[in-house]
């Protein structure tokens, strides 16, 4: 009986930092603060998925990852060139200040038919 | 010594397009006498050459080994290429070759075969010298070591005759760049020229941005043109985009040969990136060689700039048009 109380009375405390820490970082004020993430993939010779949706002002963090060699990630209106290396996901931190439908290429080059790697960044 | 002359006065690119490359005359003016003239005998004599009038040929994206269409004819442009180079009236000192010799292949064998292939036509043309860049399709996956096996470095300087040529490779770094290094080599390769020597530039990618959606650009090619803005007379070759083209940034030309294998479209009149599709009648369409002559009808001019494109056509080869031409003529 008396070590279940112990263990009662110790958990206390990691309660509190808990709550307080949940209180801090809460899951609606994280998700008030933090930029929406849109994953992409790149595989030769393709990207998925091929057209994404952004907001104008909106920032984002577009997460890249490469599912086989290395890929380029290029669009001069968005001054976004990055590189995607297996296993490294790389982010890459976007707000659209201008809308449109753009071209996103892989720029570095990965195969046969590299020169139709693309994909549509779409910011409304 | 060194003397200023009208940057204008180097270079007539009169041309002739004939389907399968350019060829340029460079009219170093050294005739012409005066500043001009002095400062070619000087470039000239640095070389341990002799100053005088001279054209060469630039051809690009070959890309032998490519059997996909559009154009099922491989490598029979090139190979028209080469026959129309030595039926010229007047050969060549050069031939400059501005990347994608071939088609690239992730089979080592295979692609070193293709190259094989690539050599063993070009071999058959009657020009002293040949100098090449690399194209992504040769140097992209292997970062230039296939290349360097047959070719050597893939980027370097030469002097012809008074000119200095310089060959940048902005592929094999796999990204259209030429990096930190190459810049380096570049700007302490011009350090020893007077702003007016006359400098060819030749690469593969555009060092512009002229169309980025469809890599048609160098990313670090404001620093290369950077490193080139305080010298005059400057003109900068380049392939890759299969077509023709004549864009002009600050005082330096900047020209795009025609391709040997299938050519693009007017990326202004078309959304998407596809090759024009093969015309069996026509099967060189679009194809091309830029013949570019000193000053017009043959007689160097002055301060002379003319271009001149003629597509080639199978129609002049033996009198009967398209694919069915080709096939029937023994050496092809």
């Amino acid at each position: 009986m008396t070590r279940p109380k112990v263990l009662k009375y110790a958990m206390i405390p990691s309660l509190f930092v808990l709550v307080m820490l949940a209180g801090l970082s809460g899951p609606s004020r994280a998700h008030a603060d933090s930029p929406r993430v849109v994953e992409i993939s790149a595989k030769r010779f393709e990207f998925t998925p091929n057209q994404v949706v952004l907001k104008k002002g909106e920032t984002v963090i577009l997460r890249l990852t490469s599912q086989d060699v290395t890929h380029g990630f290029f669009l001069r209106p968005l001054k976004i060139d990055a590189i995607i290396e297996p296993g490294k996901p790389t982010d890459v931190t976007v707000t659209p200040e201008t809308a449109g439908s753009f071209t996103t290429i892989c720029d570095h080059f990965c195969g046969v038919n590299h020169g139709n790697m693309k994909m549509t960044i779409v910011v409304e | 010594m060194k003397k200023d002359f009208d940057r204008r006065s180097f270079m007539k690119i009169a041309g002739t397009s004939l389907g399968i490359g350019v060829l340029y005359s460079a009219f170093p003016a050294a005739a012409a006498g005066g500043e001009t003239g002095e400062m070619f005998s000087f470039l000239g004599k640095q070389s341990g050459e002799k100053v005088a009038p001279f054209s060469f040929v630039q051809l690009s994206d070959a890309h032998v080994g490519f059997n996909g269409p559009p154009d099922p004819l491989g490598t029979k442009a090139f190979e028209r290429a080469v026959e129309m180079i030595n039926q010229l009236p007047r050969r060549p000192d050069l031939v400059l070759f501005t990347g994608d010799l071939t088609h690239d292949s992730e089979d080592h064998d295979v692609h070193s075969q293709r190259m094989k292939q690539f050599m063993e036509i070009s071999k058959r043309m009657n020009v002293p010298v040949i100098k090449h860049v690399p194209g992504e399709h040769d140097a992209g996956l292997d970062g230039g070591a296939l290349y360097r096996d047959f070719l050597g470095e893939t980027y370097y300087s030469f002097d012809h005759r008074g000119v200095h040529f310089i060959g940048l490779d902005n592929v094999s770094r796999a990204k259209p760049e030429v990096g930190a290094e190459q810049l380096a080599w570049l700007k302490n390769d011009l350090s020893g020229f007077h702003k007016s020597a006359p400098i060819v530039v030749f690469t593969h990618r555009p060092l512009f941005d002229l169309k980025p959606e469809w890599e048609w650009f160098t990313s670090d090619g404001d620093d290369v043109m950077n490193a080139l803005a305080p010298y005059e007379n400057v003109t900068v070759l380049y392939g890759h985009i299969h077509r023709d083209d004549e864009h002009e940034v600050g005082h330096v030309h900047h020209y795009a040969a025609r391709s040997l294998i299938f050519a693009f479209p007017d990326p202004e009149k078309v959304a998407d990136k596809k090759p024009n599709p093969f015309d069996k009648d026509h099967p060189f369409k679009n194809l091309g060689i830029r013949l570019v002559h000193e000053g017009v009808g043959g007689k160097p001019k002055m301060n002379t700039v003319t271009v001149e494109d003629v597509e080639l056509t199978a129609r002049e080869f033996s009198g009967i048009n398209g694919i069915q031409q080709i096939l029937k003529t023994p050496n092809f």
